[in-house]
């Protein structure tokens, strides 16, 4: 290899699938990087912990679906208030107000009103409406629970309690059978007829405290919609975008580390054995043998089922089968090495066979592992996938293969959820594709009989 | 090395990959094996002893009786040789035999659809369904992609050449059973045409079984089509392109014999040896890659049995699976070599 290292940039310069391949790894990192920089690492733990999903919409499409839609579906949102309070003499009054622009075409999944209040006594909570039409009603009413000293009560005020749709219906007329229909419907229906009032709907909450003691450390109100974020929510109401923003760096580390340890053992194991030759070639060679023909994922499968699954032994059970095939090409290469006429000069001299080799075989081979890396990175991902996809993974991460077995057991394919199968699969592909690339091209670099 | 001795040490080989395998699955869950033998040892004896009221009537107190119970699984473990630990010799040596001469035993969940529980009753009533999904799309595959490949290289550089290029380089980087999610979405959900599951509701007594297994197996068939032939393509194409530059084949033109005769006689004639290793090779790559395939697809072959088998940790039909998939996958990577050193007799005298 006399190339200096410039000549090897501007090589890859020119090469297009080089330049494809390392703009989608750059993307692959950037996102990774984000996905460090904005989600906090303990997101991990709460992805399998469904209390921390709760405020998500359960299996919403993508919210861009909207745009391809002449029928708006309704956006899952979580409201922030706006707090305004009053005192009285002793008591105190809390009105948060939440304001929505409800124009949508159909009606929302739920609305849910999620409060922290810190309090002693006993105050008053209610709930009202009031609609673009100008009609108000009362929707939910309830005094919290008594405290003797100053405490923190957590409460949820749901749609779905019966309570809600008696109090709509006592203060509007409704021209339509509403018999079975639940209360979001009523609360954002014409009264004619059963059809979304579009316009700002204001919900209103207000607490009353005769003890003037009070104040409210949590209050959002979520309007359940059936369409979330830039990739939607599972089955158990994850959001996905988190899920598939976690998975890269992921993959990467999954695949950057297999391949890496699988070449090192690879290339060492065989140029020793190349270089050394004779009986402990053969030894080494049918080791190899046994090893290159057994069934990996049978294997992998026991493996993981009765040693452990974590993701760092999963890693190392992908090294054990990935370095045979490197093993191989690396001990014929060392052989033709071998004879070469400055080698037996240095053995001639008197070098040890370990200089050798570190100085005068390893170097050569260099651009040859380069490329191997880069070419064995997406088999050691999709080997990853697939066994995460039959439920052997590490399932305290969210990888890929982890979404699809998830998105698999609760029959998403049958069902029509696309935006659940869709976006892992398509980053495993786009992150082989970039590795397939960049191997090529190094390939190419490498050996330029092959370009042609 | 003549023909004959070159066969004979692969086929030492592969024996020695098979005993290893063996091996190492023995290993892997023989203790796990061990304390569940010895667990459903002492439930049968306890039953026995319930069960016998006269031989419960003649203990005075429970203590007796335990003491009596005890000696009884003793000696039964002792019987089945679960006094010794798994990696001793003598046991392993059997555990092996028995193996090697296929007698898995029973297996602990599992049934066939006959409701035998015979590990093998169980293998042989799944492997043909394997055989026949996987040796189907290698054939299909492997026509479809020497024809492809063969015209792509008759026109190197030309829009179909790098339609072909481009589409096995993309087609190889999807994981196939993603691709059977797709293919389930699409074809199941979206236009309903094929049933999302694969397994044929007409039970295997009824005539109209076959028919019925036929129309399950379209959709993994398509499926493994769709994502193996694009490669297979461009494979064929690398070979023949390398082929059609040498000197005979110039001399063939110079001859004036047409391209096309040139192309699919002889040149495909001489990329037949690499083309017949890769079939074989192919053939085992994806036996082994049939336990997602058929977990996705729900196709009741060996790799979903080995699928299930692992999810009810039911030892005895996990070895004997590993066994017949191992011993499969041995057979076709023999094969691709001894196709090889016929047809390309060089390989023998390394």
């Amino acid at each position: 290899m006399t190339l200096t290292s410039k000549e090897v940039w501007r090589e890859f310069a020119s090469n297009k699938m080089a330049v494809a391949g390392f703009a989608i790894l750059s993307v692959l990192i950037s996102m990774s990087v984000i996905a460090f920089a904005t989600i906090p690492a303990e997101t991990f733990r709460q992805w399998n912990d469904p209390s921390s999903w709760l405020e998500f919409p359960k299996s919403a499409q993508p919210s861009w679906v909207n745009l391809f839609l002449s029928e708006k579906i309704p956006e899952h949102s979580i409201l922030a208030p706006h707090e305004y309070m009053k005192k009285s003499g002793n008591a105190s009054v809390i009105t948060d107000v939440f304001v929505s622009d409800y124009e949508y075409d159909s009606f929302p999944s739920d609305f849910i009103y999620h409060y922290s209040a810190r309090y002693q006594g006993s105050p008053l909570l209610q709930l009202s409406v009031v609609r673009p039409d100008g009609l108000s009603a009362v929707l939910y009413s309830s005094s919290l629970p008594l405290y003797q000293t100053r405490e923190v009560f957590d409460g949820l005020a749901f749609s779905a309690d019966d309570a809600v749709k008696t109090n709509i219906l006592s203060s509007m007329k409704f021209g339509f059978d509403y018999g079975f229909l639940p209360s979001q419907d009523l609360v954002f229906s014409e009264l004619g007829q059963e059809r979304v009032l579009k316009g700002t709907y204001v919900f209103k909450v207000t607490v009353y405290d005769p003890s003037g003691n009070l104040s409210l450390d949590k209050s959002q109100f979520v309007l359940g919609g059936k369409v979330y974020g830039l990739l939607g929510t599972d089955e158990l109401r994850r959001d996905l975008a988190v899920g598939v923003l976690w998975g890269t760096p992921l993959a990467l580390f999954i695949g950057v580390t297999v391949s890496l340890g699988s070449v090192v053992i690879g290339l060492v194991y065989g140029v020793y054995a190349g270089f050394k030759g004779r009986a402990t070639d053969e030894v080494m060679m049918r080791f190899n043998d046994i090893i290159y023909a057994m069934p990996a994922l049978p294997l992998l499968i026991i493996l993981a089922v009765t040693i452990g699954n974590s993701i760092f032994l999963i890693v190392g059970f992908l090294v054990i089968f990935g370095w045979v095939g490197i093993a191989k090409v690396s001990r014929s290469m060392a052989m033709q090495i071998k004879t070469l006429q400055y080698i037996e000069a240095s053995k001639l001299m008197g070098q040890k066979d370990f200089r050798i080799i570190l100085k005068h075989v390893l170097p050569q081979l260099l651009p040859y592992a380069f490329a191997s890396i880069a070419i064995s990175v997406p088999a050691a991902i999709t080997t990853e996938a697939g066994l995460s996809f039959l439920g052997l993974g590490d399932t305290s991460f969210p990888t890929w293969g982890q979404i699809l077995h998830d998105a698999s057991s609760y029959g998403a394919a049958e069902r029509g959820m696309w935006w659940w199968i869709l976006p892992p699969g398509i980053m495993i592909a786009i992150t082989g594709l970039a590795f397939v690339f960049i191997g090529n091209a190094m390939d190419a670099v490498a050996n330029p009989k092959l370009r042609r | 090395m003549g023909f004959k001795r070159y066969l004979a040490k692969r086929a030492i080989t592969m024996f020695g990959v098979l005993m290893a395998t063996l091996l190492i699955t023995i290993a892997l869950v023989g203790s796990n094996m061990d304390s569940i033998l010895k667990q459903s040892v002492s439930l049968e004896v306890r039953q026995q002893v319930t069960n016998d009221k006269t031989l419960i009537a003649s203990f005075k107190d429970p203590e007796q009786l335990n003491k009596y119970v005890q000696g009884q699984i003793k000696q039964r473990e002792m019987s089945l040789g679960l006094d010794q630990p798994w990696y001793v010799p003598s046991r392993l040596g059997l555990a092996m035999y028995k193996i090697l001469t296929l007698d898995f035993g029973h297996a602990k969940f599992l049934t066939s659809d006959t409701g035998s529980s015979d590990v093998k009753d169980i293998i042989l009533e799944k492997l043909p369904r394997t055989v026949l999904l996987f040796t189907t799309a290698t054939i299909v595959i492997s026509l479809l992609g020497i024809f492809l490949g063969s015209v792509a290289a008759n026109k190197v550089n030309s829009m179909l050449d790098r339609i072909t290029s481009g589409f096995a380089i993309v087609s190889s980087s999807f994981p196939v059973w993603w691709v059977g999610l797709i293919m389930i979405f699409l074809f199941a959900f979206l236009y309903p045409i094929f049933p999302a599951r694969a397994t044929p509701e007409t039970s295997p007594s009824e005539p109209g079984y076959l028919a019925s297994l036929l129309y399950h197996m379209a959709l993994p068939l398509i499926t493994l089509v769709l994502i193996g032939f694009g490669s297979w393509a461009y494979l064929v194409r690398n070979f023949l392109v390398g082929i059609l530059q040498e000197d005979f084949i110039f001399a063939k033109r110079a001859a004036g014999i047409s391209a096309r005769k040139i192309l699919f006689k002889h040149a495909l004639k001489n990329a037949t040896p690499p083309i017949m290793t890769v079939m074989a090779l192919s053939l085992s790559g994806s036996l082994g890659g049939a336990i997602i395939t058929e977990a996705v697809f729900d196709w009741p072959g060996m790799g979903r049995l080995y699928y299930e088998a692992i999810s009810v940790l039911d030892l005895p039909v996990i070895i004997g699976a590993t066994y017949v998939l191992t011993a499969f996958f041995l057979a076709s990577i023999f094969l691709a070599d001894v196709l090889y050193s016929y047809f390309d007799p060089r390989v023998r005298r390394q």
